[in-house]
C-alpha cells in the first residue's frame, strides 16, 4: 500500500471509508465532512507534499445513493506521487465543505462542479455560475439533463444582470457610488469591460476591470462563452466517436488531445499500442505541439503591433499544417488517433519531408529571435510584466510552459513517460521569472526541443511492414470492396487492396503495425471486412450500436503533456460502449483562473501581452 | 493590359450606378472577425501570407463593429454569446454583410446541445454560408468570391 494511503489511514481511520489501487491509481473515499481537513493533512505533511490540486471534477450517478461524487485529484512535485480523494455527496441539497482557501484554483473548479452539477461548496467566496448564464436553468451535467434540452436564448434587452455590457448610466452610477479612500484621499475606480468580442482577446472571454487611472487594481474574469458540451457529448456517443470532439478542445494542437483520450481508454481496456505506433503518436504530437507554439507567440508578437513575425509563423505553421495534412487528410480537425493505434500509417517518403518542414521551422524560428528576443522595444513591454510568483503559480495548478517560465521543471513526458518518451533525449527548459519574457522564451526553446525529439523519433521507429509477399495483384479497395458486397469473395483475401492512408484507413500490410491486435477495439483491416465473414462480424461488433468499445467497468485519469500543459482524461465506465463519465482536465483552464492574480498592479496595456502569453484556447477552457 | 486597355482611348465608360457602385464596394470589404473557435485557426492562415486574403481587398480587420461592414462569424456561437453577437450585428452601419464561416455557424455542426446555437440565421440575416469543419482557406476565398459577386450584383441603396 503506498505511503499516503497508510499515513492516511494512520491518521484520519475513522474518516476512510474505502481505498483503492486500481490501474495504477491510489485512491480514497472519504467521509465528506473530513474532506477539508485531510486535503489539508495531504497539502501540509512534510513527507507527502502534495501541493498541486491537479483536479477537482464531479461524477453524477444519477439513481445511485449517494448521487454525486466529488473527486480530488492531488500531486506530490516531491515525491511525484499522486492520490485520488473521493467524496460521496447524496441529495437532496448536495454540500460539501470548501477547498478554496487551500488551493487558489479551487475556487474556479468548485464554481465549475456548482454550475454543471448543482453540488454547492460550504463556506465558498463567490458561488456563481461559471461556463453557462445566471438565466440557465438547471444542471446540465446531471444525468437527468437531457443533452439537447434547449431553453430560450436572452436577447440582450431581456438579460438584467449585465451580462453584455453595462449602459452607461449603470457604469456611471456604480462609479459615482465606488469611492475609496486611500492616503487620506478619496479614490474614484473605473470599471471597464473588455471582452467578449475584443481585438486582442482572440478566443471568448470577458473581463470586468477595476482601474484606478491606467492601473489594474482588481478584475473578474468570465469564461463559459465557448461551452459546447464535450463531456455531456462524450457520454452520449460511443467510444470511438468521441475523437472528433476531443479534436476540438485544443483546437490549435488537436492531435495531443487525441493521444491523451485514446491513451485513457486504452488504460482502462489495459491494453498497449504497437512500437511502431507509439512512435507515430510522438511524431505527430510534437508537430502539432511545434504549430501550438508557433500560433502562441505569432499571436501574442502581432498584438503587441510585431506583425512580422506573425506573418513568419504562420508561414511555418503551413508547413506543419500541409505535414498534418498529408497523414491524416485534414489539416486541423484530423480525429488521427483510434483506440488501440492510429487511422493510418505515415505515407511514404514521409520522413524526409518532415527533415526539410523542420529545417524550414527553423530559420524561421532563427529569424524571429533575431527580431524579438533582443528587441528593446519588445523586451520592454514583456520583462517583469504579467509575473506570478512560484507558490502563486502551484496554487493555482498551473502547469506546462507556464508553471515551466516559473521554474518548475514539470513535463508529464518526464515525469510520467507514455508512448516511448523516456526513451527520446531532450531537455525540458525552464524559466526563472515567471513573466511574459520567460513564457516566450520556453515555448521558443520548446519548438527546438520538439524538432529534436521528432528526430529522435525518427531514428527510432521501427521499420513498418511496408513489404509484404502476396500472390494476388493490388486491387483498388473500392474495388474490392463492391466485389465483396456481391459475394465474389473467392481469392480475395489473398489480395493487397490499394488504400489511401488518409481516406480509407489502414489497409492489410500496415495494419498490424498501427493498430492493435485486440478485437475488441481495432477494427479489422479493409481487406478482411470485405473478403471474410470473421472480418465483417468483427467489423460490425465494432460498429453497430451498443457493441463497440466497452472497456470494463472501472475508471482511468491519463495525463499527457498538452502543449499548454497537463492534458488529463478521467474516465468513468460502466462496461457499456458509451463512457459514463468524461472529464477533461484543462491546463488553461488554470491560467485563466489564475489571470486576475497575474494582471494586478499591471497597466492596462500590459493585459494585451500578458493574455497572449497564457495562450488561452477557449475549446479547452470552456469545452 | 490593365485599367488603360479596358477603358480606351478616349477615357469615358459609361455603366449603371449600381454597378459602380457594387464594383467600388465588393472590393473594399472590411472585416470584422467575430472570432469563436478552432474557424480562427483557418481565419488566421487566410488572413497570414500564404493564402493572403488581401488580394480580393478584404483583409484589413476592423475591431470596431461600427468600422466594419463585413461580419465574419468565425467558430461556433453559443447561447451565453448569441446575444453579444447579436449587439455586434445590430452595431454595425448599412451596408452590412454577414459570413457565415464554418459549419457551426451554417447549423450547429454536430454540437447538438443545450448550449449551442443551432446556426446563426436564427439570430441574424446571412449572406454566405460557408461549410466545413473547419473549412479549408480556399473555400473561404470562394466564400468571400460568393460575397462579391452578390455585392456586385445587388441593387444598391444609396
Amino acid at each position: 500500500m503506498p505511503n499516503a494511503l497508510k499515513l492516511l489511514q494512520n491518521k484520519f481511520s475513522d474518516c476512510i471509508r474505502e481505498t483503492n489501487c486500481h490501474l495504477g491509481d491510489t485512491s480514497a473515499v472519504v467521509n465528506k465532512k473530513a474532506v477539508h481537513d485531510i486535503l489539508e493533512f495531504l497539502r501540509d505533511d512534510a513527507d507527502l507534499n502534495f501541493d498541486l490540486l491537479v483536479d477537482l471534477t464531479c461524477v453524477d450517478y444519477g439513481e445511485g445513493e449517494p448521487r454525486f461524487e466529488i473527486v480530488y485529484l492531488l500531486h506530490s512535485f516531491k515525491t511525484k506521487a499522486r492520490i485520488f480523494i473521493k467524496a460521496q455527496v447524496s441529495e437532496p441539497d448536495p454540500q460539501v465543505q470548501t477547498v478554496s482557501d487551500l488551493w487558489h484554483i479551487a475556487d474556479w473548479y468548485e464554481r465549475e462542479v456548482w454550475d454543471l452539477f448543482g453540488v454547492s461548496f460550504k463556506g465558498h467566496p463567490d458561488l456563481r455560475r461559471l461556463l453557462m448564464y445566471e438565466e440557465f436553468q438547471g444542471h446540465p451535467l446531471r444525468k437527468d439533463y437531457s443533452i439537447d434540452k434547449r431553453q430560450p436564448l436572452v436577447t440582450a434587452e431581456g438579460t438584467n444582470n449585465s451580462q453584455i455590457t453595462p449602459t452607461l448610466e449603470q457604469s456611471q452610477q456604480a462609479m459615482e457610488e465606488y469611492v475609496s479612500e486611500e492616503n487620506g484621499l478619496s479614490v474614484r475606480h473605473m470599471f471597464l469591460n473588455m471582452g467578449p468580442s475584443h481585438p486582442a482577446m482572440h478566443g471568448v472571454v470577458k473581463i470586468v476591470l477595476e482601474l484606478d487611472g491606467e492601473k489594474v487594481v482588481g478584475s473578474d474574469v468570465g469564461i463559459g462563452y465557448l461551452h459546447r458540451a464535450f463531456e455531456k457529448h462524450a457520454e452520449n456517443i460511443s467510444y470511438t466517436g468521441v475523437f472528433p470532439y476531443t479534436d476540438r478542445l485544443n483546437y490549435v494542437s488537436p492531435i495531443i488531445n487525441n493521444v491523451g483520450y485514446a491513451l485513457a481508454v486504452e488504460k482502462l481496456l489495459g491494453i498497449e499500442v504497437t512500437e511502431r505506433c507509439k512512435y507515430i503518436r510522438v511524431i505527430m504530437s510534437e508537430i502539432s505541439r511545434i504549430a501550438d507554439h508557433l500560433t502562441c507567440i505569432g499571436a501574442m508578437a502581432m498584438e503587441l503591433g510585431a506583425m512580422t513575425p506573425f506573418l513568419y509563423f504562420m508561414q511555418a505553421r503551413e508547413a506543419m499544417y500541409q505535414l498534418i495534412e498529408e497523414v491524416t487528410g485534414a489539416r486541423i480537425t484530423v480525429s488521427y488517433v483510434r483506440v488501440g493505434g492510429v487511422k493510418a500509417d505515415l505515407p511514404a517518403g514521409f520522413e524526409s519531408r518532415v527533415h526539410d518542414q523542420l529545417k524550414k521551422v527553423r530559420a524561421e524560428l532563427k529569424q524571429v529571435h533575431r527580431l524579438l528576443s533582443r528587441n528593446r522595444i519588445f523586451v520592454d513591454r514583456v520583462q517583469g510584466i504579467g509575473a506570478i510568483s512560484t507558490a502563486d503559480a502551484i496554487s493555482y495548478s498551473f502547469t506546462g510552459p507556464m508553471l515551466r517560465a516559473c521554474g518548475v521543471d514539470y513535463d508529464v513526458r518526464k515525469t510520467f513517460p507514455y508512448s516511448n518518451y523516456d526513451r527520446i533525449d531532450f531537455d525540458v527548459p525552464v524559466g526563472e521569472n515567471g513573466d511574459i519574457l520567460d513564457r516566450y522564451l520556453v515555448r521558443m526553446e520548446e519548438i527546438e526541443q520538439s524538432c529534436r525529439i521528432i528526430e529522435q523519433a525518427f531514428e527510432k521507429i521501427p521499420v513498418g511492414n511496408v513489404m509484404v509477399d502476396f500472390t494476388g495483384k493490388e486491387i483498388p479497395a473500392e474495388k474490392m470492396a463492391d466485389l465483396g458486397k456481391f459475394g465474389q469473395t473467392e481469392g480475395l483475401l489473398l489480395q493487397v487492396a490499394v488504400t489511401d492512408p488518409t481516406l480509407l484507413g489502414a489497409g492489410e500490410s500496415e495494419h498490424a503495425e498501427v493498430r492493435h491486435a485486440d478485437k475488441r477495439v481495432s477494427l479489422p483491416a479493409k481487406e478482411k471486412t470485405y473478403a471474410s465473414i470473421e472480418g465483417l462480424i468483427n467489423h460490425f461488433m465494432l460498429i453497430m450500436d451498443g457493441h463497440g468499445i466497452c472497456p470494463p467497468k472501472g475508471e482511468a485519469y491519463f495525463p499527457v503533456e498538452g502543449a499548454n500543459g497537463e492534458l488529463g482524461f478521467y474516465i468513468v465506465s460502466d462496461g457499456s460502449d458509451k463512457a459514463y463519465r468524461v472529464r477533461c482536465r484543462p491546463p488553461c483552464f488554470a491560467f485563466v483562473a489564475g489571470f486576475s492574480k497575474m494582471i494586478e498592479g499591471c497597466q492596462l496595456a500590459d493585459i494585451i501581452p500578458a493574455f497572449g502569453s497564457i495562450n488561452m484556447i477557449a475549446g479547452e477552457l470552456d469545452r | 493590359m490593365g485599367l488603360r486597355s479596358l477603358f480606351g482611348g478616349d477615357n469615358v465608360v459609361t455603366t449603371k450606378l449600381d454597378e459602380a457602385i457594387g464594383w467600388a464596394r465588393k472590393y473594399s470589404l472590411f472585416p470584422y472577425p467575430f472570432v469563436t473557435a478552432c474557424c480562427g485557426m483557418e481565419y488566421m492562415s487566410v488572413s497570414a501570407s500564404h493564402y493572403d486574403l488581401d488580394r480580393f481587398g478584404a483583409a484589413f480587420p476592423r475591431f470596431s463593429p461600427r468600422q466594419a461592414d463585413m461580419l465574419m462569424c468565425v467558430g461556433t456561437v453559443s447561447q451565453k454569446i448569441a446575444p453579444v453577437l447579436r449587439r455586434v450585428y445590430d452595431q454595425m452601419c448599412e451596408p452590412k454583410y454577414v459570413i457565415a464561416f464554418g459549419v457551426c455557424t451554417c447549423t450547429g455542426g454536430f454540437y447538438d446541445n443545450y448550449a449551442t446555437v443551432q446556426g446563426i440565421d436564427t439570430i441574424l440575416p446571412v449572406d454566405v454560408y460557408i461549410p466545413g469543419c473547419p473549412p479549408r482557406p480556399e473555400t473561404v476565398i470562394q466564400g468571400l468570391m460568393l460575397l462579391q459577386e452578390k455585392i456586385q450584383k445587388q441593387k444598391h441603396e444609396y
